[in-house]
């Protein structure tokens, strides 16, 4: 019993990795934030494209949207970063990290806006435009405040997916929160600084996932 | 003097279906001309050709003598502010307040000063009789109240005609009479206003004009008394009798 609390709960070893362990939230704050930010943009943007009355425009971004969503994030980051410097394409691993999983998450992103921007009645285009907005001040004023709030949940749901998601950057060597949990564990033969890993991620998401939960709670009455 | 509204040659196909066939309609300054017709007669999609909601396939609609049909994206978002137009389902944005509501196309369209456009907001709900609804949101507000918010919105940005498209059909019975109050009143300050509707009553009481539409074509127009009590083609008569035979 007393081994299992060494092997798992080791608070010395904890000790001594937590600074380690820090450098890597940090990184992984710093991926989540890149991946997070420009994802949100940019899959408002495929979401716009993808329900664009336009067919050349709709779609392409919907193969595209359809490719990435069927692609395992880790083999798209492992082709990346591994494959594409065969065609002599080659990036540091935070930027391989951040290019395949904002490929990966844009997609999950439009997906959610477009059922957002799908939800919204046509009146609400005709009225807006009926009263001289165009295209451009309708979609900032009345569409997509609108779309969004409807999504609100699902998209904060995705950002956790991310969040989660930036643990595979490990995989190349990125030297995230599980790369240094894991490394911790490897110098000092010990698993506390995974189990301490495990818990930074919980104390991050619990309060989201918990948010999410009441979100659609709101929603629902 | 020109026209208000000329609507010349026009033809609307969706598909192979041909809606419109040629329609013929001038509205002069000030007039009230209220469309008719059973439904699939293609009045709605006329009203809607009027500030090109809907694009028409061929003909002409002239707004103060200007020909909207030459205009192009940038120009046609201009000449949209000087037709206001009202829907069956309102269509009120939910997310803003009321106030915002009315303020929103004359700040981002017009480009008036907030200020300005606040004020001239207030005065546009005064006139619909609903100043003191201002911060509602617009869920707050019983149907008849969410049309006249978009009465007022439509007319807060002084457009040159109205476009009325069954601006009851959606409402309670006894909340229909305070929007048709508003739209009394409303012609009665000099707008130019087109209706399509199928409140027979208001029709008879407030209409300068009434016009028959069936199958995409103008069947037969005149005034309430010409076209309500002696309808000169079998179309209108076989109309009227349908929807005043349970009266």
């Amino acid at each position: 019993m007393s081994n299992i609390a060494d092997m798992f709960f080791n608070l010395d070893i904890m000790r001594q990795a937590l600074p380690l362990l820090m450098q890597g939230l940090v990184m992984t704050l710093k991926l989540c934030a890149v991946v997070i930010g420009l994802g949100l943009i940019g899959g408002l943007f495929l979401a716009l494209a993808a329900t664009s009355p336009r067919r050349w425009l709709r779609w392409p971004t919907m193969a595209l949207i359809d490719l990435m969503r069927a692609l395992p994030p880790l083999v798209l980051l492992i082709f990346i970063y591994s494959g594409m410097p065969f065609a002599g394409v080659q990036m540091p691993a935070f930027t391989a990290v951040a290019v395949a999983f904002l490929l990966n998450n844009s997609a999950y992103y439009a997906e959610v806006y477009r059922a957002g921007l799908q939800s919204l009645p046509s009146g609400q285009w005709e009225a807006a435009r009926a009263t001289g907005l165009s295209m451009p001040q309708t979609l900032v004023h009345v569409i997509i405040p609108q779309a969004v709030r409807n999504v609100l949940p699902d998209l904060l749901s995705n950002t956790i997916e991310v969040v989660k998601l930036t643990s595979l950057a490990s995989v190349v060597s990125l030297a995230e929160l599980l790369y240094q949990a894991n490394m911790a564990r490897s110098v000092t033969y010990n698993s506390s600084p995974l189990v301490l890993a495990a818990a930074i991620y919980l104390v991050l998401l619990w309060p989201c996932v918990r948010l999410v939960s009441r979100f659609q709670r709101k929603l629902s009455i | 003097m020109t026209p208000m509204l000329e609507i010349a040659g026009l033809e609307k196909n969706f598909g192979d279906v041909q809606v419109l066939r040629s329609i013929d309609l001038k509205v002069a300054r000030g007039e009230l001309v209220f469309v008719i017709g059973p439904s699939g007669s293609g009045k709605s999609t006329m009203l809607r050709c009027c500030n090109r909601l809907e694009e028409p396939t061929s003909g002409s609609i002239f707004i103060d003598g200007r020909n909207i049909m030459n205009a192009l994206s940038a120009d046609l978002n201009r000449l949209r502010l000087q037709t206001g137009m009202v829907f069956q389902g309102f269509h009120l944005y939910p997310h803003m307040t009321v106030l915002k509501n009315v303020m929103l196309a004359q700040t981002k369209a017009l480009k008036r000063p907030k200020a300005e456009a606040e004020t001239r907001a207030m005065d546009m709900l005064g006139r619909v009789g609903l100043a003191h609804k201002a911060k509602a949101m617009p869920t707050e507000l019983s149907g008849g109240q969410q049309q006249r918010v978009a009465i007022a919105r439509a007319l807060a940005l002084d457009p040159k005609v109205m476009l009325f498209d069954e601006p009851t059909s959606a409402l309670d019975p006894e909340l229909v009479g305070s929007v048709l109050k508003v739209m009394k009143d409303l012609n009665a300050e000099g707008m130019t206003m087109v209706v399509v509707s199928h409140e027979m009553g208001f029709a008879r009481e407030a209409a300068d004009r009434v016009v028959f539409m069936d199958g995409g074509v103008v069947v037969e127009q005149g005034t309430p008394d010409q076209v309500f009590g002696n309808p000169q083609q079998d179309r209108t008569r076989a109309f009227l009798s349908r929807v005043t035979g349970a009266e």
